[in-house]
């Protein structure tokens, strides 16, 4: 058991945290950006694709780099502690994962190469209106046409899937839930994008009769495949939600440490530092759930159990500290102008795409009856 | 980064854990399955099994002892005596006075007392709190005064755990009053109980038990070669002791048996024709207390991978703020499953009530204390703060 990142992981934290740090220095930058379409910088976009790092996941002959869970950790980390609205989670390990999980080899060669070279940007379209977090498809449905297949359906809400290049789409066939793949220009695509809480993009996207690529060979039921890189994705939420976290915890300090009320700084109030040690309580635990969640990954156990228990943790921390923060800073905080009522927005929206505290705490029980006690370096964390 | 055990690491947790489940005698075992008071007798026994095999001190000098573990190895060692329900060696000896002897005491001292200690040959008391001085323990008013070869004694301390067991009292008293600070003034003396000059009164609490005690002095000569380390530099030793105390505070393994016995229990309890375990708000409270726990045992794993330099990991603070009231939200957790058998706590012998209800309730009322000792958690909220986040 060891708990520490080696020199090469260190590295690459330094690395991406200088390139974000350049491209984010204060908070004015990332309200320019977020402004205008497509919600993030596609030089910065294009920059972390240079360093590698949009294909960090992917096997090197895919033309990614091979790296581990703990690398795409870092990098969700760093993303989150500056609040870069680049979709790192949602493009790489997300949409890129799902085409790593399933695609056949062809695919991943064109898709993931695409997605590591910064020229494809990968959507997955999940969601439905009307249902909530789950891994198999409803309302989309595909049917065969000669040797291709077309969908008919509505996803939504669709992260980034007005500016995307390829939208993976979960979808219901004769065998269960099935992915496809569908270029940003096929036929009978309709996409209505617009922005979100938290400077971010989503969209509507209606599907008829367009015609899809499937993903993969066969037609047998992909739920467990999108079941387990959801999973991956939440832990990798998770992490980003921690380096979201730190930030909204550390601003709160110094803003206690330096504004004036009643003529002495707000850091004499115990009133306000014992609420500010709390915080720091619950982003030590989430960090820590979240790390070993990745450790799980990495070590091949039970990826899905993890990922609930990162999920309800990294979201219990998410609402308290973001909460916490903007009352902290009072009326400050409330405005868009200071950075940290942004972090609260993307924590929540965090807490929300892929399945929330009281979602994973429901799977979480559903099954606390079946053992004893829980031993986080034993089965089923650790293949036996 | 890697989260599986090494090979040696895996064989020595089967180690410990084969270890304190046959050689400690079960009966032992139970009482503290059963969460009863372990008697004397069965604190001195279990101690001295441990430590005929040499795992009663592990953290002290080898010289002494001690076993030159890594932070992981005492973690898996004290997470596998909860686990089995074998109760700790004794905090106030192996915790407490035996690390301050070991690092402050003259050889003759070291000697003297630290294989007795290891062994509970002596049985240890902690003479720190006042009736004035708690949280602000520097604030302590027992004196001692010097007079040609002796200290004399004179004061009183309270919340003694366990002193009517002692045989000697580590103790905190003011040796310069003049002193600028009031943290410099202080000596660490250690004198036996049964001494001329101290009397022992217990404090019922509001479990009915007894397990505190105030202590006063009148006159106690102690000889000066019973001071510990150097005259007036005790705040130091006192700090270096409080220190080690809050090593193993979270007391992991332990709110682990707890939850574990929390949903035997729910399974027992019948509400509306099914078990309470499968009432889904009952799951979820389990569940969730549960994840909180796996969120402070891998806290724990960080701070124990991270302190390796002997230097504490800041996340350390964590432990026992967040330890403390999650072992009170095990107990009245409890509390809760039990129902209206929790009031039954002194049911004869023809009750109905199973044990588990029965000692409920004075165990959630005892358990308030987690977060009072060892530094309360606003001081620990303090600590945070200040020397966190900087505030």
């Amino acid at each position: 058991m060891d708990f520490n990142y080696d020199s090469e992981q260190n590295d690459l934290r330094e690395a991406v945290a200088g390139l974000l740090g350049r491209a984010y220095s204060d908070s004015e930058q990332r309200r320019k950006v977020v402004a205008s379409d497509p919600g993030f910088d596609e030089k910065t976009w294009f920059r972390l694709a240079e360093m590698g790092l949009l294909g960090l996941p992917f096997a090197e002959e895919h033309g990614g780099m091979g790296a581990g869970p703990i690398e795409v950790a870092i990098v969700a980390e760093e993303i989150g502690r500056v609040l870069a609205p680049e979709p790192f989670v949602e493009a790489v390990v997300l949409a890129g994962g799902l085409v790593a999980a399933v695609g056949t080899g062809a695919q991943r060669g064109e898709i993931l190469a695409g997605i590591a070279a910064g020229t494809t940007l990968a959507a997955a379209a999940l969601a439905e209106p009307g249902t909530r977090w789950s891994p198999a498809a409803a309302g989309v449905t595909a049917t065969a046409d000669g040797g291709a297949w077309r969908l008919t359906g509505v996803k939504e809400p669709v992260p980034n899937g007005a500016r995307a290049d390829v939208l993976v789409v979960s979808a219901v066939t004769g065998g269960g839930t099935a992915l496809f793949v569908v270029r940003g220009d096929a036929e009978g695509l309709t996409r209505t994008g617009y922005r979100t809480h938290d400077g971010g993009r989503a969209a509507h996207v209606r599907f008829d009769g367009t015609p899809a690529e499937l993903l993969g060979e066969g037609t047998g039921d992909r739920t467990p495949d999108v079941e387990r890189t959801l999973a991956v994705a939440r832990i990798a939420y998770g992490h980003e939600a921690v380096g979201a976290m730190d930030t909204a915890l550390r601003t709160t300090a110094e803003y206690l440490k330096t504004r004036k009320q009643f003529g002495i700084t707000l850091n004499k109030f115990q009133a306000l530092t014992f609420r500010a040690a709390d915080m720091y309580v619950s982003l030590e635990l989430a960090r820590s759930t979240a790390l070993w969640a990745s450790m799980v990954v990495d070590a091949g156990g039970d990826v899905v159990a993890a990922a609930d228990r990162a999920r309800l943790q990294t979201s219990r921390a998410g609402r308290h500290i973001g909460k916490e923060a903007i009352q902290l800073h009072g009326g400050i905080g409330m405005t868009a102008e200071y950075q940290v009522g942004h972090y609260t927005s993307r924590l929540t929206a965090i807490d929300h795409l892929l399945g929330d505290g009281d979602w994973a705490l429901a799977r979480l029980a559903d099954g606390v009856g079946e053992y004893e006690t829980v031993d986080p370096l034993g089965a089923p964390y650790t293949p036996a | 980064m890697r989260l599986q055990l090494s090979p040696e690491m895996e064989a020595f947790r089967e180690e410990m854990r084969t270890f304190f489940t046959t050689e400690v005698p079960q009966q032992i075992r139970d009482t503290v399955a059963a969460r009863r008071d372990l008697t004397k007798d069965q604190y001195v026994q279990t101690q001295r099994i441990l430590n005929a095999a040499g795992l009663a001190v592990p953290h002290w000098p080898v010289e002494w002892g001690g076993k030159d573990w890594t932070p992981l190895q005492r973690h898996i060692w004290r997470e596998e005596m909860q686990l089995a329900g074998v109760p700790e060696p004794l905090a106030f000896n192996a915790s407490m006075i035996g690390p301050v002897l070991a690092a402050f005491g003259s050889l003759e001292q070291k000697e003297r007392f630290l294989p007795a200690t290891a062994n509970l040959d002596i049985w240890w008391c902690q003479g720190f709190s006042e009736p004035d001085a708690g949280s602000d323990l520097a604030g302590l008013r027992t004196t001692a005064v010097r007079d040609g070869a002796d200290w004399v004694v004179n004061g009183q301390k309270t919340w003694t755990t366990l002193g009517q067991y002692a045989d000697w009292i580590f103790c905190l008293v003011r040796t310069d009053p003049t002193a600028e600070k009031k943290q410099r003034g202080i000596s660490l003396l250690v004198f036996p109980m049964d001494s001329p000059g101290v009397t022992l009164r217990p404090i019922e609490l509001i479990d009915g038990s007894h397990e505190v005690n105030e202590v006063f002095f009148e006159d106690v000569r102690v000889p000066a070669e019973n001071l510990i380390g150097e005259e007036n530099r005790g705040w130091d030793y006192a700090k270096f002791l409080l220190g080690n105390e809050r090593v193993g505070i979270a007391r992991i393994g332990y709110t682990k048996r707890l939850l574990a016995q929390a949903k035997a229990g729910a399974r027992e309890v019948v509400v509306g024709g099914r078990p309470l375990a499968e009432d889904p708000r009952m799951a979820a409270r389990i569940a969730e207390l549960e994840n909180e726990l796996l969120a402070l045992e891998l806290t724990a794993l960080r701070v124990v991978a991270n302190s390796a330099d002997g230097k504490p990991h800041p996340a350390s603070s964590v432990l026992k703020l967040r330890g403390s009231e999650l072992q009170q939200a095990a107990t009245e957790l409890i509390v809760d499953i039990a129902g209206p058998l929790s009031v039954a706590s002194f049911a004869e012998e023809d009750s109905l009530v199973p044990d588990w209800a029965r000692v409920a309730t004075p165990e959630y009322l005892n358990y308030r204390k987690v977060s009072i000792y060892g530094g309360s958690n606003e001081v620990q909220r303090t600590i945070i703060a200040g020397t966190i986040l900087g505030l």
